[in-house]
């Protein structure tokens, strides 16, 4: 499914990963851990393929592909979904027109037909009940005012109307009241299969509980210094990350 | 004296219908002829030449035959009244309401009414065009609501222009809305082809009482050749409210002069506009907000994009003065240029006398933001459909925020087929509207 290697990247002059290293196999859901300022958002952001981050080194192959060599909507198409740390508001831009047209689109780069905006809403309503997110918000502006908890339910929406191959979570947790945190934990839950992988991006061993991972890694001074298990998780949340200092260097 | 000017002053010279307009032609004539054409060093004309006009040669008003079946127009429940090159077409218009006449049906009253203030607020001594409008003053509409009346429906004023010839064009509208009235005024103007190379000199005053309240759409839906340079002068007393909105699609020149004046406390303007001027065309939005008098306030917002060559000038002016004490104003202008030859004058001209007002004001010329067009492609939609979706969004948001929703019915194609969006898309927002 994913496979980097040394991956090395920058953003304006200033090295950030520093030879990653992470496989992920069909139907894994990997857990990554780490302290504020690691580069677990750069790694979303470098294989989303937003521009600011170069990569200066290293590789990723996904599906199969070269991931590097491709724009940033033909990872999507490929099936690669970043659910944002920050998702951007962007008003005037109807949240409904914004779905339609990005599920149009992967579907089209899939080889299949668009859907008519009756099958469009049918599919578009039972998301936004399962994220419980009224379907008002399909009519805002997208993540137009929304709060952090309906930003953070709009892209699990996403998430689930665009069926990607890999999902990586970029802080989806963070946030999120218990209840907000059940609602996505069961949305991702339900969309494991053998062949979708999940990369968890998290502070918190909390939201392990309700997506239980196969692997969890921790991410520091820009690679991944220490793999485990989900005891992993438990031992992180005990002791921090200080412990792991002697690692990162 | 340049062509038109001379040309004008010809016309003027030969109108005498209604002969009870017949002084104030003469005054618009008198004053038209002593006007100095301006050259950019004019302050009124710095952005925007007038050169090529000079030299433009225009025919009298004249009705052509025409049909609308296929022109786009508002789908609402309104008096409309239609001026074919600027002349009154009774067989376009429907029955109209005892509030209001067009110059030429005006019973005694309503003259009185016209003559006490038509011109008072569209100062021929100051506004060229109010001038030549007035020096040749023939076709207009007047809608005087008497207090404490609220008019049943919309007026539509539906302006086209239509035929081979160049015919200057020019109505007048006077709204008077006594004290606590309440009216909707829709102006339309379109022309019948790319050709069509009308001037559009069309000024509308509007005098509203105390605690009157008054709505306003003002759409230059005109096509490539039209040279429109158009005035709304408007005069709130106390408690009074305006409540506006403006585009304008673009063509060889699309200028209005917005001028609004709080006479009396407590009264509030609401203006938003939207401009979408491409190819070669130019469009001129000068306003000019008077706070004359303490505790009023005004909120402004215009957004343009500018394409290909095209050319936008928003001069937006609030002039606070020493008595207006705890002023709130706002203006705001945000310009998107989508080529690197597109073009805009952006400047807003505070004044400020009086010192417990609180004025926030900015202009910016913006890219489309580069975070937004990364989300939408981390989405599967490409780099180009982002940026359409985006810029369609930049002018979406101001059409959303207008009240009457047969407006924002009708603008929607028209900014659709502007940005070459998808019509199912418009649909499905329409069936999905519906449905939630
Ligand atoms: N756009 C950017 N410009 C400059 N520095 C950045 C940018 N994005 C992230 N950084 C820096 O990169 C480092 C890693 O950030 P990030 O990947 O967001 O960490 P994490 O998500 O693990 O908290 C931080 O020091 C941050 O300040
Ligand atoms: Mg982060």
């Amino acid at each position: 499914m994913l496979r980097i290697e040394n991956l090395c990247a920058r953003v304006e002059e200033k090295e950030i990963l520093k030879g990653l290293n992470l496989h992920v196999k069909p139907g894994e859901v990997h857990a990554i851990m780490g302290p504020n300022g690691a580069g677990k958002s750069t790694l979303g952001s470098v294989l989303a393929g937003r521009e600011a981050f170069e990569v200066t080194a290293g590789s990723v192959a996904f599906q199969g592909k070269d991931l590097l060599d491709l724009d940033v909507e033909a990872r999507a198409h490929l099936g690669l979904f970043l659910a944002f740390q920050y998702p951007v508001e962007i008003p005037g831009v109807s949240n409904m027109e914004f779905l339609k047209s990005s599920v149009d689109a992967v579907r089209k780069a899939r080889g299949k037909s668009d859907l008519s905006s009756v099958e469009f809403m049918k599919l578009a309503r039972e998301a936004s009940k399962k994220v419980k997110l009224d379907q008002a918000f399909l009519k805002r502006g997208v993540n137009e005012g929304f709060s952090g908890g309906e930003k953070k339910r709009n892209e699990i929406l996403q998430m689930m109307l665009l069926e990607p191959s890999l999902c990586i979570l970029d802080e989806t947790d963070s946030g999120l009241d218990i209840d907000a945190l059940q609602t996505v934990a069961d949305g991702v839950n339900a969309m494991r299969s053998p062949d979708r992988s999940f990369v968890v991006v998290t502070h918190y061993q909390r939201l392990l509980d309700y997506i239980v991972p196969d692997y969890v890694h921790v991410l520091a001074g820009g690679k991944i210094v220490k793999s485990g298990d989900k005891s992993l998780a438990k031992e992180l949340e005990a002791k921090g990350y200080s412990w792991l200092d002697g690692e990162v260097a | 004296m340049g062509v038109l000017q001379a040309r004008v002053l010809e016309l003027a010279a030969i109108q005498n219908a209604p002969a009870w307009l017949s002084d104030l032609r003469y005054q618009g004539g008198e004053r038209f002829a002593a006007a100095s054409w301006p050259t950019r060093r004019t302050e009124n004309w710095k952005y925007t030449s007038l050169a090529a006009l000079a030299k433009k040669d225009v025919a009298a008003a004249h009705a052509e035959s025409v049909e609308f079946n296929d022109l786009a127009m508002i789908d609402a429940d309104a008096y409309r009244l239609v001026f074919i090159n600027g002349v009154f077409s009774e067989k376009h218009s429907d029955a109209l309401p005892p509030q209001v006449t067009t110059f030429a049906a005006a019973s005694e009253e309503q003259i009185t009414v016209v003559q006490r203030h038509l011109g008072r607020l569209a100062d021929s001594s100051e506004h060229l065009f109010a001038a030549l409008s007035q020096s040749v003053l023939e076709q207009g509409v007047l809608i005087h609501v008497a207090a404490g009346q609220c008019l049943d429906k919309p007026i539509y004023l539906l302006n086209y222009s239509a035929g081979k010839q160049a015919c200057l064009a020019s109505t007048r509208n006077l709204v008077v809305l006594e004290e606590g009235a309440q009216a909707e005024v829709f102006e339309q103007f379109n022309s019948d082809g790319d050709e069509q190379s009308n001037l559009v000199a069309s000024q509308t005053e509007v005098v509203i009482g105390n605690n009157a309240k008054f709505k306003h759409y003002r759409l230059n839906l005109e096509r490539e050749g039209i040279t429109h340079a158009g005035g709304v002068f408007v005069e709130l007393g106390r408690d009074a409210l305006y409540s506006g909105f403006a585009l304008t699609k673009g063509a060889v020149l699309i200028r209005n002069d917005y001028v609004l004046t709080h006479r009396g406390s407590g009264a509030h303007v609401e203006l938003n506009g939207v401009y979408l001027p491409r190819g070669k065309q130019v469009v001129d939005y000068h306003t000019n907000i008077q706070h004359c008098v303490p505790h009023c306030t005004s909120s402004e917002v215009f957004r343009g994009i500018i394409g290909d060559q095209a050319k936008a000038v928003f001069n937006g002016r609030i002039h606070i003065h020493q008595d207006a004490q705890k002023t709130l104003a706002e203006l705001s202008n945000k310009n998107l240029l989508t080529s690197n030859k597109a073009e805009v004058d952006t400047k807003p001209e505070l004044e400020i006398y009086a010192d417990d007002v609180r004025c926030a004001h900015g202009a910016t010329v913006a890219q489309l933001n580069d975070e937004s067009l990364y989300y939408l492609q981390s989405r599967g939609i490409d780099r180009e459909q982002a940026q359409i979706m985006m810029s369609f969004g930049f002018i979406n948001e101001l059409i959303q925020s207008v009240e009457n929703s047969d407006v924002v019915e009708f603008l929607m194609p028209i900014l659709a087929d502007q940005f070459g969006r998808k019509e199912s898309l418009l649909q499905m927002e329409a069936d999905a509207l519906e449905s939630l």
